[in-house]
């Protein structure tokens, strides 16, 4: 008879070895490092340009998101049009993202076609034109999309936070406003690019079943280039914080509004702080999952929200804690208020071991899966690159995770998870 | 060519194995054949309401969640018009905790009406964060009514309205999960390292004794052909003018599916793509613009969205769309277009072939279609599509009386 009231004996994820599959380092003949992981069974590749480019290196916002997004918008040799093509005929895409710090560029495509493409990236890095008509069109279908994500209470929410947290002046609490689209200049592009992507500091991740002769190509079409590695702990820091002298907002962004975009958040320090690591423990027991305890009092206890989480923002200076949710606006001050007292609990009662161990496993388990597929694996890597970590950090993470103890977790509570640290945000 | 091994147990349920032994992990993938168009018109919405159900514990378990999250397990689900996809991935060693949990919920769930009661919430909470409080988030839902007279695709999985979804009763509950959940209407599929020979006794030991349960015999009813062109005018609190147009096109395993499916890459498919680099790029009318259809199982809709630049006229907007059409409906498309879309689709498959849980939610799919085995072969059906096929099926469903549009106006 099949007793179906008992759970099946399992393994404890924690007695897994975790361990982060090695990763090799080229360095090119102008210095740039290439990191590289060759793994997988599928035919795919995946190169990753990032560049020292983020808005940190801005003076007038958004010349650094406009200069990544218009990247693909002719050299001096190809069109807008024709460098679309080219990318999109072998099947493959190229997709530029403008971060804090840095900016990428990456290409997804068939190992096989790694010959026809890397070429065409190395023309955009070395001549990209920034045509102006092409910032023309830019500008307007930008200001366009601004407008409509204006409407959503989650978008308007989350970049005030943001500018309520870091101050709206700092690189992480900025803006982008439709006066400061049409302020945008070709010639501002033009030298952000000549000096940070043309002469820039770059680094390169490759993952993927690498084709033969990879390294070569790299070597051919970008060692070449007048590109330089970041030097080891290089990040400006330059930026003074300036947050947000009231802590608490309320805004009504649409009257008609039937929910309520709540975010509260606390500034919080970055990787290199030893509380990191027991934050990332702390966060999942608080909200960082399915199982966490935002979850199941707001979403499943209560039914306030589809979905309730808090993280620690992934930013390389400075981090923050924040708790996310959008709630039925008839239950947002309900919301707040067991956000609140959640942190209180976490605070005053000790954490269950039960409920230690299943965070534990769920964290152990959730990270091997991540680790399966070259792409994933590499992400962990440039994180610690660009953290100015290595592997070690990693298998602290795996350690703290395995062995933190309650108590331990406790006293961070009462050390971050304190209301007054906190800025409160309500947007409907 | 992806492996798998299928065998039926003695209640009808359907078991798919397909191992992979680089990866530690394992998924554990329960197919229903169940979806929103299997509703009843006055009660929509349920199919996906349904699904959050299937979390609230089962009979002999009552929190789902704790132990799967001890075994190292995450898991989620999905509804869409066909189908309600059910998934757990979890270190391969625990594998059987999958299997108990996934089993006890198939054999019969807790409904409790407190579960009810808060899902009822979350999903109103998921309805307005989706299509209300959001600006142009009703415009499916008119689409829908507009393109289908007949067939239950002319409402949404996340329900008509919210009404549909506030007064669900605990009894309907109860009918639903017994005339859809049972071992002869789903699939299940195991993946990852594992063994077939390992996995065969567990899934006996786990699913075997779940008793059959009748088989849903679909009866939906057919969309008869549209025979005139169909347009509303909506007005409403957003900032840009915009246009909608939909299509009839062919069921999933139709050979106008494949042409479809490539006709909306040429016209829509990245910033080389015809919509985007004429409307855009060349003629500015439009700040962005959208080709896409939904992968129905049954006869489904080719869609094209866009939004106006502040001062284009509709029509104007929707002339030059027409316009591309006509060249569509008029000329091959060029060696080199039709080279590039077969590129996009060999790579996309590719891609998604990466993950161990794409694999199995596909291999599952294609079992509810027909075959898994279709895994393997009915990608070769895009390969097969000749420019010929796109030009005379283009002249087909961009009928001015198979389409379906929506002006929607900024009324700031």
């Amino acid at each position: 008879m099949l007793i179906r009231t008992v759970p099946p004996a399992i393994k404890d994820p924690t007695e897994f070895e975790v361990n982060l599959p090695p990763c090799d380092k080229h360095i090119l003949r102008n210095g740039v490092e290439v990191y590289s992981l060759n793994m997988g069974t599928e035919d795919t590749l995946m190169v990753n340009w990032t560049f020292h480019a983020g808005n940190s290196y801005e003076t007038r916002n958004l010349v650094a998101t406009a200069t990544s997004q218009l990247l693909k918008n002719g050299t001096g040799r190809l069109s807008a049009f024709e460098v679309n093509e080219h990318f999109e005929y072998h099947g493959a895409s190229l997709s530029r993202h403008s971060n804090h710090e840095t900016a990428d560029i990456v290409l997804h495509c068939l190992s096989r076609h790694a010959n026809e493409l890397l070429p065409v990236v190395a023309e955009i890095i070395s001549d990209s034109r920034f045509p102006q008509k092409e910032l023309d069109i830019f500008i307007q279908n930008s200001k366009q999309k601004l407008q409509v994500s204006l409407q959503k209470c989650e978008f308007v929410a989350s970049r005030l936070i943001d500018a309520h947290l870091f101050g709206e002046g700092h690189p992480y609490g900025k803006y982008s406003t439709p006066a400061d689209y049409d302020a945008l200049r070709q010639e501002d592009l033009l030298a952000f690019f000549d000096e940070h992507y043309r002469n820039g500091r770059c680094i390169i991740f490759v993952a993927g079943k690498l084709p033969p002769g990879l390294f070569e190509l790299l070597e051919k079409e970008f060692g070449g280039l007048s590109l330089h590695a970041p030097q080891p702990g290089y990040i400006s820091t330059s930026h003074l914080l300036n947050p947000s002298p009231q802590k608490k907002q309320m805004l009504i962004n649409d009257p008609e509004g039937v929910q309520a975009a709540i975010r509260i958040a606390r500034p919080f320090p970055n990787r290199h702080h030893p509380d990191f690591k027991k934050a990332m423990v702390l966060n999942n027991i608080y909200g960082g999952f399915f199982g966490s305890r935002l979850m199941t009092n707001i979403r499943e206890d209560k039914g306030y929200t589809y979905g309730i989480y808090s993280y620690l923002m992934n930013f390389i200076q400075e981090s923050g804690w924040i708790i996310s949710t959008e709630a039925g606006r008839d239950v947002s001050e309900a919301t707040v208020s067991e956000i609140y007292k959640e942190m209180e609990e976490i605070r005053e009662e000790s954490i269950d071991e039960e409920e230690l161990r299943m965070t534990r496993n769920y964290m152990i388990g959730s990270i091997l899966g991540e680790l399966d597929g070259p792409f994933q694996v590499l992400s962990r890597w440039k994180s610690l690159v660009l953290n100015d970590l290595d592997v070690r950090y990693f298998n602290e993470v795996i350690n703290v995770i395995k062995t933190i103890t309650g108590e331990e977790l406790q006293d961070l509570a009462k050390k971050y998870l304190v209301p007054d640290e906190f800025y409160e945000l309500v947007v409907i | 060519m992806l492996q798998f091994d299928r065998f039926t147990l003695d209640n009808g349920l359907k078991v798919i194995v397909h191992e992979d032994k680089s990866t530690p992990m394992a998924v554990v993938n329960v197919m229903y054949d169940v979806g929103a168009r299997d509703e009843d018109p006055s009660k929509t919405g349920f199919a996906h309401l349904f699904e959050h159900l299937m979390f609230g514990g089962s009979i002999n378990i009552e929190d789902f969640e704790t132990p799967l999250n001890m075994a190292g397990g995450e898991n989620n689900a999905y509804t869409s018009n066909d189908v309600t996809n059910y998934y757990i991935q979890l270190p391969a060693e625990n594998l059987e905790t999958a299997l108990w949990l996934e089993s006890d919920r198939m054999l019969s769930l807790a409904f409790n009406e407190k579960s009810l009661d808060v899902q009822r919430k979350v999903v109103c909470e998921e309805f307005k964060e989706h299509y209300i409080n959001k600006p142009y988030g009703d415009v499916w839902f008119r689409l829908r009514e507009m393109a289908y007279k007949k067939h239950p695709y002319r409402w949404m999985t996340i329900g008509k309205e919210l009404s549909h979804v506030e007064n669900a009763a605990l009894s309907d509950v109860e009918n639903f999960f017994r005339k859809h959940y049972n071992p002869t209407n789903a699939i299940l599929v195991i993946a990852g390292n594992v063994q077939t020979s390992e996995v065969r006794p567990l899934a006996e030991k786990w699913f075997g004794d779940i008793p059959a349960g009748e088989k849903y015999d679909r009866d939906v009813a057919q969309e008869p052909k549209q025979t005139e062109a169909r347009s509303m005018e909506i007005k409403a609190n957003v900032p840009l003018d915009a246009i909608y147009k939909c299509w009839h096109m062919d069921a999933r395993l139709d050979h106008g599916y494949y042409v479809a499916d490539l006709i909306s890459e040429v016209l829509g498919g990245g910033s080389s793509s015809r919509l985007y680099q004429r409307l855009v790029k060349e003629k500015q009318l439009l700040s962005n613009i959208e080709c896409y259809h939904y992968g129905s199982i049954d006869a489904g809709l080719m869609a094209i969205e866009g939004k106006l630049v502040k001062g284009v006229k509709m029509h104007e907007a929707e002339k030059a769309i027409e316009e591309e059409l006509d060249i569509m409906k008029r000329e091959l498309i060029s060696d080199k277009e039709l080279t590039k879309i077969k590129n996009k689709t060999e790579a996309a498959i590719a891609f998604e072939d990466m993950s161990v849980m794409t694999r199995a939610n596909n291999l599952a799919f294609y079992e509810i279609l027909g075959d898994a085995a279709l895994f393997n072969t009915d990608r070769d059906k895009y390969f097969a599509v000749t420019a010929a096929d796109v030009l005379e099926y283009s002249r087909r469903i961009f009928d001015r009386s198979n389409s379906n549009t929506i002006h929607y106006y900024s009324e700031n």
